[in-house]
């Protein structure tokens, strides 16, 4: 066999890459700076203001005070593997998008340039797949920093993420008897057409949601990194940019996450009440863009609000609520799925 | 050469030496690494072969859930690189023969293989999900639902487990209504 | 023991309820105080640009007066180091020498006039002390600063400017105070 290159393909392609990339990180450093905003709000205080107008430059002055840190690095930690554990965190943040289609397409330069890195068949099952990866960092670096807070933080990643991604697999289980299909684009093209996937599957959207939020590791669920129990969880021992690497994964997790669901169960990049066959092709591709990137900002603002408002679980709560109520509810929804399809397609 | 089998060779390169170096580590939890290492390894093998749905459970199964058991257990067990509990060499030898005949096995069995082609892309689509599903939904129906009906066991019974009081929590509830 | 508030409550430890063991009522009830704190006028103002207006009678650090020509109100007469009750005055008098008519008002003048602001307390009885309404409290605050020296102020620091050589930071030194002392 050989493999038939299509240079400028291979060129589009790398281009949305970066593109891709690097919005996710300039998103990822400005939720940092929502973050610090919204909690300011909740708590009737103003927020970072200093840096630039109503505080726009403070990420990069954050980024830059993580740069110009000493670096530290354990006598006795395992120096590979720490070195390897926040390049894993982000390495595995940023591997989702890939498959996430954040708009439907443009023409430029007289190609149909699809804005989806790679339509695969099995999108959902990919999405999936990365997301268990994304325990490895955490483990990796907690492990290696031979430090026992370090590694109780690890610990409790690895069967907090383990335990979680049961109820979310099955929830999305039930999400694909319903769509048919594994590939994130043609569900889009479903939803733009019918309703939206929250309409069939509101329990399941709310189980996905909750252990979504397990999986990024934020409050109400955030015990790997328990602060007034653990120091700062697995990266006690991280300093200068490699803790950096381990925040921004966080964000670029909430991100993609937020995409994940809006592409999911809120219809990607579809606008509601329009017909985007009527417009241009390009206007609808960028409006496209656009209402995607304003249901992420909700769903963002809704990870921040619940951080700000909801304390922390104890431990063995938050393995009774992954265990003991949301699997079986993830079971239930797919059973109650399966039931009514074969009700309503007789 | 062509670029698919460039690929190949260096693919199974990285495979081969990862498994080795699992074998030779003497930290357990480099072994568990490299181990990971070689699970992708051969994901990437499935996707050359044109089995994504293969190549994608085979990361979310092993690499991401149940070598983070490993992972998890050989942390806790504190396995320090110095001991070497295996120190039996007639063990040891034993180990090498059985290893020794497994291989030679494997080696007759990949020589009757007519089909040794590496590399399979986009030729046929007996690894893509719908034919997966077709297959395992209509010739094998039943085992698939045997199996499935296990494994659903599995989780109920973990989820009783958990569901069941345990003797202390009993006792605190007591004592708290005691107490009240 | 007598509660001394009606405030007291008895511990509630009745097993939850199923409406309350399934958290949402209580989740979403947070989640909508917090909203509600999200859209609040902050009581924050953003200090270095906006200050809040000081009362009348605040007082803060301490300026040296002259008058309108520009010659210093000090006569070194004392009286302030005196009335301070936490020492913090220190002086030195020197006679006016001739030709040195329109940098001091009288005959008897400071030479070196020193108030260590780590001790002063600010209550202002130097101020009331005064008979020659040539020692003020201002409405600023005494800046920080990292060296314990740097709080012991001179008489340049405390000197109001020139009101012929820089007439608008000496009406801006005077600020609200300006009325105050011809009343008395």
């Amino acid at each position: 066999m050989f493999l038939s290159i299509d240079l400028i393909y291979i060129l589009e392609k790398l281009i949305l890459i970066v593109i891709i990339v690097s919005i996710s990180m300039v998103v990822a450093m400005y939720t940092t700076l929502a973050e610090r905003k919204v909690a300011a709000f909740i708590q009737d205080r103003r927020g970072p203001n200093r840096a630039g107008p109503f505080g726009l430059l403070q990420p990069l002055a954050d980024g830059l005070k993580l740069f110009f840190k000493e670096e530290i690095i354990p006598m006795f930690s395992n120096k590979f593997l720490f070195v390897l554990g926040p390049g894993l965190a982000m390495l595995t943040a940023l591997m989702t998008s890939a498959v996430i289609p954040w708009g439907s397409k443009l023409e430029l330069f007289g190609r149909e340039i699809s804005l989806q890195i790679a339509d695969i068949n099995i999108g959902i099952l990919y999405v999936f797949g990365v997301v268990s990866l994304g325990v490895y960092g955490i483990i990796v670096g907690s492990w290696s920093s031979n430090n026992k807070y370090s590694l109780m933080g690890g610990l409790r990643a690895a069967s907090q993420i383990i335990s979680y991604e049961l109820a979310l697999g099955i929830s999305l289980i039930a999400l694909l008897m319903v769509t048919g299909t594994l590939s994130l684009k043609e569900m889009v093209l479903q939803q733009q057409e019918g309703y939206w996937n929250i309409v069939y599957q509101p329990l399941g959207f709310f189980l996905f949601l909750v252990c979504t939020f397990a999986e990024c590791n934020r409050t109400p669920f955030d015990l790997p990194e328990a602060e007034n129990e653990l120091i700062g969880g697995y990266h006690t021992e991280y300093s200068s940019m490699k803790l950096g690497f381990y925040l921004f994964a966080e964000y670029i997790n909430m991100f993609i996450s937020s995409a994940v669901m809006a592409t999911l169960f809120f219809g990607g990049y579809d606008i509601p009440f329009l017909d985007e066959s009527t417009l241009p092709v390009n206007v609808a591709g960028v409006l496209g863009i656009v209402a995607l990137f304003l249901k992420i900002a909700f769903f963002l603002f809704l990870f921040i609000w619940v951080r700000w408002t909801i304390p922390r679980f104890r431990y063995d709560q938050l393995m009774g609520l992954g265990w003991k109520v949301l699997l079986p509810l993830a079971l239930l929804n797919m059973f109650l799925t399966g039931a009514a399809i074969l009700f309503f397609d007789k | 050469m062509e670029l698919t089998t460039i690929l190949f060779l260096i693919l199974s390169l990285i495979s081969i030496g990862s498994a080795v170096m699992m074998l030779m580590s003497r930290n357990p939890v480099y072994s568990v690494l490299w181990l990971i290492l070689l699970f992708f390894t051969i994901s990437a093998h499935y996707l050359m072969l044109n089995a994504q749905f293969l190549a994608v459970v085979n990361i979310i199964v092993y690499a991401g859930a149940i070598m983070v058991l490993f992972l998890f257990v050989v942390m806790l067990m504190n396995l320090n690189a110095d001991t070497e509990p295996m120190k039996n060499y007639r063990l040891q030898l034993v180990g090498v023969i059985a290893g020794g005949s497994l291989l030679l096995i494997l080696v007759s069995a990949v020589m009757k293989i007519e089909n040794n082609q590496p590399v399979m892309l986009m030729v046929g689509d007996y690894g893509l999900i719908k034919v997966l599903g077709k297959t395992l939904f209509q010739k094998f129906v039943l085992p698939f639902e045997i199996s499935s009906i296990l494994f659903l066991s599995a989780i109920i019974g973990a989820m009783v487990i958990a569901k069941r009081d345990t003797p202390s929590q009993i006792t605190k509830g007591e004592t708290e209504k005691r107490s009240s | 023991m007598q509660p001394l508030t009606n405030r007291s409550q008895a511990v509630n430890r009745a097993p939850l309820t199923w409406w309350e063991r399934i958290y949402l009522p209580a989740i979403i009830g947070g989640l909508s105080i917090t909203l509600k704190h999200f859209f609040r006028k902050k009581p924050t103002i953003n200090y270095p640009e906006k200050t809040r207006p000081f009362s009348p009678v605040f007082r803060g650090l301490h300026i040296l007066n002259r008058d309108e020509q520009g010659r210093e109100n000090c006569t070194a007469c004392g009286l302030c180091a005196v009335a301070c009750p936490a020492e913090a005055i220190t002086m030195e008098a020197a006679e006016r020498l001739p030709g040195e008519e329109h940098l001091y008002r009288e005959e008897k003048y400071a030479a070196r006039y020193e108030i260590n602001m780590l001790r002063c307390i600010f209550c202002g009885l130097c101020e009331e002390a005064c008979p020659k309404d040539a020692i003020y409290l201002s409405e600023t605050f005494a800046p920080s600063d990292y060296q314990r020296k740097q709080f012991i102020y001179s008489k340049n620091d405390l000197l109001i400017p020139h009101p012929e050589k820089e007439p608008e930071a000496y009406k801006k030194a005077l600020g609200n105070r300006a009325g105050k002392n011809e009343v008395k």
